[in-house]
């Protein structure tokens, strides 16, 4: 019955061993699924340039990251969530009531939303937000009224734009982008193109009629892709007519194949957007949970590491992957190292 | 009985048996008809067989080679002390070993122009390389040292015809004139193809470094995890199926027992991945991203699938063999054990196979525990370890790499699928020379 033995023995090894691992050694990171390819690249260097293990980085989302965070302290709790967006005030009090009070913010750099379409399709070149909100939102100003979208080509209320089908794929609810995509791009054209003055005209109140402003038409013109970039770009890759919704990143991996349009005639690049003239653009984060410092081996090391110039800094290998630096480095570099949390003095 | 067949002879066929009659050729017809229908099935499946595999290995076959950079380094001890003092140090090597290249270039006298960073453009992530080799050999130091290191991805890319010359736009990954630089190179064969041993025994790796990246540690974690599972559900599903086969009496509870088993057998494995979340990690305190923790979560699911695998094979052992055991004195038990359950052993093996086999490739209830991002960086120093240091699993290393902006990376996950076949192919080998064992043995 040697199985048998060996059955035991190994349920045996098992069991010790899960008892002797609850001491944690490496820093457990999880988020926002586009902060991830960065978070990944410095846990690699970290991993590489010092004696610390090399920490684990999960994605998931920004929202869902955030809730694993505010779940507790303690080793079987994470250390740090990565967040597309700024932490809201029902996390901060979420986080509060299960225990974590002190939470040091880090801004990493920006990220650039862009507009995209396949390599040899039209000539989709220069979009102001009017332009996308006319193909995709679902109530647009047409001969002076306000109606149901019917627009079924770029060219009918633009005639620079190509005369070619409305596809376009853009990121789904779940995802940080839409947030970004909606704010900075619906809105604004739906306030350019006089839909939101027409709205506020019918008898809507502001609120009611800023979330009209942000419905699309449910005609099949618009596609909400709940995957990541990948599944975008393989739709494009599908359909001559498409126009994806990239982060700046990817874009500049995939340049091959895509396409970008300048946004309000300002062609998407690092630069463009650290000067703040590219108009679609969101600040990264992740945050630190100050009681695991000293208490996780390699913790606030791995948060000074992520933010030092060699990496972070315009020549790092974050900047050459895609992330636009961000010009106050060294405020954040600072309130790292002193491990300044947030509401103290920030 | 004859008598009566006698009596009333059957009826006279008008003509000889050797000549078919309409009702004959018609029923040979349907049979004809019928094995035609099979063929067609068959060869439909093969066909889509076919088409999965030339896709797959044609996809995953260029995983599997990288292109290299031959040279010969030689690194000073001042020059590695300098490096060390630095907090990129990885980028300091990295630069040391360009400056070298550079000048090794320009003393050979190169036909096309070039700088160090079409230099930098044109090599992958070094640094790390350089310095874990230098960690573990430090006699190494000053003595001239043969490398073979990754080259960026967009140069593999252009050999393997991901990157061409008509599609290239300058960008700071590429330069059209780089392309000139490489062909030069491979005049002098500095650069060349190689096959990829870090794929299969390497870990992953950041994303902006896809030459580095390798599927081997997460083979290590689902082979850990497949172990927890087969240490578990194995004695489990059988004891359970024996009970319920052969012992348990039959009324309501073992109906309702029975009846559960089936449900569960059809539970959305992203379940038993909450589950496992709630239970193992937030109740129970064990280690997240762990293969201990994906091995329990994954035994609950292969549970229902061995237990009624087991009892069905169980029950297609002939009563005849327990009553012939029951009937030579032996207790209930020992029919059990000695008679019944070597017969039934195949088909538990069979069992058990399929439910390792779907084990295998679930990525979903890993999701939820951790298993799944940037979390196989490197082997386990250990047995033990194995269990409980953060590791991923196969398939969730394909789903993370496919996911990946770098087209290379996604090459890399049709070669993963071909490691991760391969790896089934194994597993089932050994069920099948076990079950000749066991079937040899009773």
């Amino acid at each position: 019955m040697s199985f048998v033995k060996l059955t035991a023995s190994t349920l045996a090894i098992a069991a010790v061993s899960a008892t002797a691992a609850a001491a944690r050694d490496q820093v457990q990171v999880a988020g926002s699924s586009t902060v991830l390819p960065y978070a990944s690249i410095v846990a690699e260097v970290f991993g590489e340039n010092t004696d610390f293990p090399t920490p684990v980085v999960e994605s998931g989302g920004s929202s869902a990251g955030l809730k694993r965070f505010c779940e507790g302290v303690g080793e079987n709790t994470i250390d740090v969530a990565n967040a597309s967006r700024q932490i809201r005030e029902k996390e901060i009090k979420a986080c509060a009531e299960a225990g974590v009070t002190d939470i040091i913010e880090v801004r990493i750099g920006y990220d650039g939303i862009v507009f995209a379409s396949q390599q040899s399709g039209p000539e989709f070149s220069a979009f102001e937000p009017s332009d996308i909100y006319n193909a995709i939102g679902a109530q647009v100003m047409k001969d002076g009224a306000l109606v149901e979208n019917s627009f079924n080509s770029w060219a009918e209320f633009n005639a620079d734009l190509p005369d070619a089908e409305i596809a376009m794929f853009i990121p789904g609810t779940k995802h940080g982008t839409r947030e970004v995509f909606e704010d900075k791009v619906l809105l604004k054209g739906c306030e350019a193109t006089g839909a939101m003055q027409a709205m506020l005209d019918g008898g809507m109140d502001e609120d009611a009629a800023e979330d009209a402003c942000l419905d699309v038409r449910q005609d099949g013109k618009s596609v909400d892709i709940d995957g990541d970039y990948t599944e975008t770009l393989a739709r494009i890759d599908a359909n001559t007519n498409g126009i994806g919704v990239f982060g700046l990143a990817f874009y500049e991996n995939n340049t091959d194949k895509l396409k970008v349009a300048t946004m309000s005639d300002v062609a998407p690049s690092t630069e463009t957007i650290s000067t703040g003239e590219y108009p679609v653009s969101r600040p990264l984060f992740f945050y630190v949970k100050k009681a695991h410092i000293g208490v996780i081996p390699g913790l606030q090391e791995y948060a000074q590491f992520f933010v030092a110039d060699e990496i972070a800094g315009p020549s790092g290998p974050l900047a050459n992957y895609g992330l636009v630096a961000d010009p106050e480095l060294a405020k954040t570099q600072e309130a790292v190292a002193n491990a300044t949390t947030m509401g103290s003095g920030s | 009985m004859t008598d009566a067949s006698m009596d009333n002879p059957p009826p006279a066929r008008a003509r000889s048996l050797r000549q078919a009659d309409a009702n004959t050729r018609r029923r040979n017809a349907a049979e004809k008809r019928f094995r035609a229908y099979g063929m067609v099935a068959i060869l439909t499946g093969l066909f889509f067989l076919t088409v999965l595999f030339v896709s797959i290995i044609r996809s995953g076959a260029p995983a599997f080679t990288r292109t290299v950079v031959n040279v010969e380094f030689t690194l000073t001890q001042d020059q590695m002390d300098a490096a060390e003092s630095e907090l990129f140090k990885t980028k300091a090597y990295s630069n040391l070993f360009i400056a070298a290249l550079q000048g090794k270039l320009e003393e050979r006298g190169m036909s096309v122009e070039f700088d160090e960073a079409a230099i930098e453009r044109l090599l992958g992530k070094v640094g790390g390389t350089l310095r874990a080799h230098y960690k573990e050999f430090p006699d190494d130091v000053g003595k001239p040292v043969p490398f073979e290191l990754a080259a960026s991805s967009r140069v593999d890319g252009y050999y393997k015809g991901r990157v061409n010359r008509e599609t290239l736009q300058d960008s700071r990954f590429l330069q059209l004139s780089d392309l000139d630089l490489v062909d030069a190179l491979e005049e002098a064969q500095i650069i060349k193809q190689a096959f990829s041993w870090t794929f299969i025994t390497g870990a992953d790796s950041g994303v902006d470094n896809p030459g580095g990246a390798g599927i081997g540690a997460a083979v290590v974690g689902s082979f850990f995890m497949m172990l927890v599972v087969l240490v578990l559900s194995l004695p489990i599903g059988v004891a359970a199926s024996i009970y319920l086969e052969e012992f348990a009496p039959q009324n309501r509870f073992t109906d309702l027992i029975e009846v559960n088993i089936s449900n569960l057998a059809a539970v959305p494995s992203i379940v038993f991945g909450i589950l496992g979340l709630a239970v193992f990690i937030q109740f129970m305190h064990l280690p997240q991203s762990a293969p201990l923790v994906g091995g329990l979560v994954l035994s609950l699911m292969t549970l229902p699938t061995i237990i009624i695998s087991t009892r069905a094979s169980l029950k297609a052992v002939p009563p005849s063999i327990r009553d012939a055991a029951l009937g030579v004195g032996a207790s209930k038990m020992q029919a059990v054990f000695h008679h019944v359950l070597p017969l039934a052993a195949p088909g538990i093996l069979t069992g058990t196979i399929i439910g390792l086999a779907q084990a295998l490739g679930e990525t979903a209830p890993l999701l939820l525990i951790g298993m799944v991002g940037f979390v196989a960086r490197g082997y386990p120093d250990g047995f033990v370890a194995g269990f409980t240091e953060p590791n991923s699993a196969m398939p969730a290393q394909i789903y993370t790499w496919a996911a990946r902006a770098d087209a290379s990376f996604y090459e890399k996950a049709w070669g993963g699928i071909i490691i991760l076949l391969a790896f089934l192919l194994t597993m089932n080998i050994i069920a099948i020379i076990l079950r000749r064992r066991f079937e040899r043995r009773w």
